[in-house]
């Protein structure tokens, strides 16, 4: 136990950030805070890929003289690639939050629910 | 002719950013370029397709890295099909969108993203560079969604949002998964090395659920549909049209690529437990989904359930892995699109002409609008599966399929479904040709109400009753009803298509 957190203490961190995300995306009332809660979710995600990348004693990939061994450079380029979709996200969820908002006067989705009903 | 593939990506998506440009200057001029770009892309679609019959799969490298460490995008017996349907009715319903609305160049910017992020998911070759289209697809679907007038349409959009995201998060999660257990992403390099790194692997089964589950929220099979009913009701109506035709049409087709092109049938051989799994979950969405749809007294939501059943339908007929479930599966695929596009665009022309929107205000409407009601009648017919139309021909090749691998209650519940979709259908149809207009105080005050709104709204002309409804907004729904027929007499041609490619597949 005490040899799985000292060692892969990164895959720990991803899986806590990747559950107490969906967690808040299923559990949490407040819109804005469901929001919060996928990006964790989508960062628990990158930060698992960027692990995968590790090799014992390899250099950043840039290539320099005298080094032979780098840490795999595909996962980062792929994360980078998903770190601008998930801003690209995170920007249209909030311009749908500021709009409902606008509309309804509160952002708790239960309250929404209601007044949706009423309609 | 490899360029077709590469062109039928790109169009649209330039096309997106002229739309923008363009609007700097000239504020109506987002349909023009939307109709030239999807009429542009209606031809490098056709010439794909031209060039798989005559050689068969065509492979483009990007920017000349060779696979598999350069993306490739692949057009063969599976995705050459699906990309002609793609063009076509995104010409379809930029036709319908003239008259339907929502105007704009924002709308047609947003749009042609969307037409080129389907292209992009349906002719890649590559699962990293799918999960990026399939992310376009969505980002411009959620924002569609609420550009609706509706208050209720920035919520469906959040919630579409919200899940559509988590769906897409967790193929990307697999994706990683599949790259971990074999260092590539390229799909037929995938299938080879995940064989090789051993079927019982935990990675590899992992991969195979996350990569499956976030599709199949894409899709919106029961339980995971919770977010499509409110996008597909409270969406615009040409923007319902077209998600419902299009959206998790293409997503579905990604599930079919990755059992077959990436997992391949031996993966299951070595895993029966996931074949079964994902043809049961099939068969709980499709009876689910039709059982929600008989409850419905909203139209537009009513198609919308009946879609989960549906797409149940179309992923039974691809998991059950023989090849005339296969082939059912694809026709289905195809001819939901044209049936489910068919009628949500029918039912926005009623809409319009009428401002009936609830099954209880079609009441008598054979007598107010009789083409349209027909039209209705039609598609409906041709979705609960009456012969000759397409939704019999591939239910009936999907059927054949469970009966051929002994999966009986899967033929059991492809037959309760119809049955179910007879009972929502038939009840509509009761009601267009056999009830009395209704004589309840409010509704007959209120339609009147809608049809002056419709128009002013619209902004066309008043002289006639079906002023809110253009003739194109109806050519559209009478050539999807052609389509609906006519393409039922051409399964048995669109099996003999598909038959080199599946038997690549199934051996």
């Amino acid at each position: 136990m005490i040899d799985l957190l000292t060692t892969k203490y990164n895959y720990i961190a991803a899986i806590l950030l990747m559950a107490g995300g969906l967690y808040m995306v299923i559990g949490d009332r407040n819109l804005v805070k469901k929001v919060i809660g996928m990006n964790l979710f989508q960062t628990g995600i990158f930060l698992f890929f960027i692990t995968t990348a590790f090799v014992e004693g390899g250099e950043p990939p840039v290539i320099q003289e005298g080094v032979e061994t780098y840490v795999s450079p595909l996962p980062h380029v792929l994360i980078l690639t998903a770190i601008v979709v998930g801003v690209s996200l995170t920007a249209v969820a909030l311009t749908l939050i500021i709009r409902i908002y606008s509309e309804y006067g509160t952002l708790r989705e239960d309250v929404i629910t209601e007044m949706e009903t009423d309609d | 002719m490899t360029d077709a593939i590469v062109l039928a990506v790109v169009v649209p998506i330039f096309g997106a950013m002229l739309s923008m440009i363009a609007g700097l200057r000239f504020d109506r001029s987002g349909w023009t370029v939307a109709a030239l770009t999807c009429l542009a892309q209606l031809g490098t679609a056709l010439a794909i397709l031209y060039t798989v019959v005559q050689d068969g799969t065509q492979r483009y490298e990007l920017a000349g890295f060779t696979p598999p460490e350069g993306i490739e995008l692949v057009a063969d017996g599976l995705s050459a099909p699906v990309i002609v349907l793609v063009a076509t009715v995104s010409l379809a319903v930029v036709v319908y969108a003239r008259q339907a609305g929502p105007r704009g160049n924002a709308f047609y910017t947003l749009y042609l993203l969307l037409v080129g992020g389907l292209a992009g998911v349906t002719l890649t070759g590559d699962i990293f560079n799918m999960y990026v289209f399939l992310e376009i697809t969505g980002l411009a679907a959620y924002a569609l969604v609420a550009s609706g007038d509706s208050t209720e349409s920035a919520v469906a959009g959040l919630k579409y949002l919200i899940l559509g995201t988590i769906g897409a998060s967790l193929f990307l999660l697999g994706a990683g998964y599949a790259y971990i257990a074999t260092g590539t992403l390229n799909m037929v390099d995938l299938s080879e090395q995940l064989a090789a790194a051993g079927y019982g692997s935990r990675l590899v089964l992992g991969a195979f659920g996350l990569l499956v589950t976030g599709l199949l929220v894409k899709v919106a099979l029961f339980p995971v549909h919770t977010w499509q009913p409110g996008a597909y009701s409270n969406a615009p109506d040409s923007v319902s049209v077209y998600i419902s035709a299009l959206v998790s049409t293409v997503a579905a087709y990604a599930v079919a690529r990755v059992l077959y092109t990436v997992f391949t049938p031996e993966f299951f051989t070595a895993n029966p437990i996931a074949q079964t799994a994902l043809v049961y979950a099939a068969a709980v969405s499709i009876i689910a989904g039709s059982v929600l749809a008989v409850l419905q007294r909203d139209l537009k939501r009513m198609l919308a359930y009946s879609s989960v059943s549906q797409f149940g339908m179309v992923v039974a007929g691809f998991a059950l892995l023989s090849q005339s479930a296969a082939v059912g599966g694809v026709i289905h695929l195809i001819g939901h699109a044209v049936l489910k596009g068919g009628l949500f665009a029918a039912v926005g022309v009623v809409a319009a002409q009428t401002g009936a929107r609830s099954i209880d205000e079609y009441a008598g409407l054979a007598s107010r609008a009789p083409l349209s009601a027909g039209l209705v009648a039609v598609l409906g017919l041709s979705l609960v599966g009456v012969p000759p139309s397409v939704g019999f021909v591939g239910k009936f090749y999907i059927a054949v399929g469970a009966v051929e691998t002994g999966t009986w209650p899967i033929a059991a519940v492809i037959f309760a479904s119809t049955v179910l979709t007879l009972a929502y259908f038939a009840r509509i149809i009761e009601r267009m040709y056999f009830a009395q207009p209704a004589v309840e105080p409010s509704s007959d005050g209120a339609v009147a109400v809608d049809v002056g709104d419709g128009v002013s709204a619209d902004g066309g002309e008043e002289i006639h009753s079906s002023a809110g409804a253009s003739p194109e907004m109806v050519a559209v729904v009478v050539v999807a009803a052609v389509a609906a027929v006519t393409l039922g007499f051409a399964g048995s041609a669109i099996e003999s298509f598909l038959e080199p490619t599946l038997v690549e597949v199934f051996g």
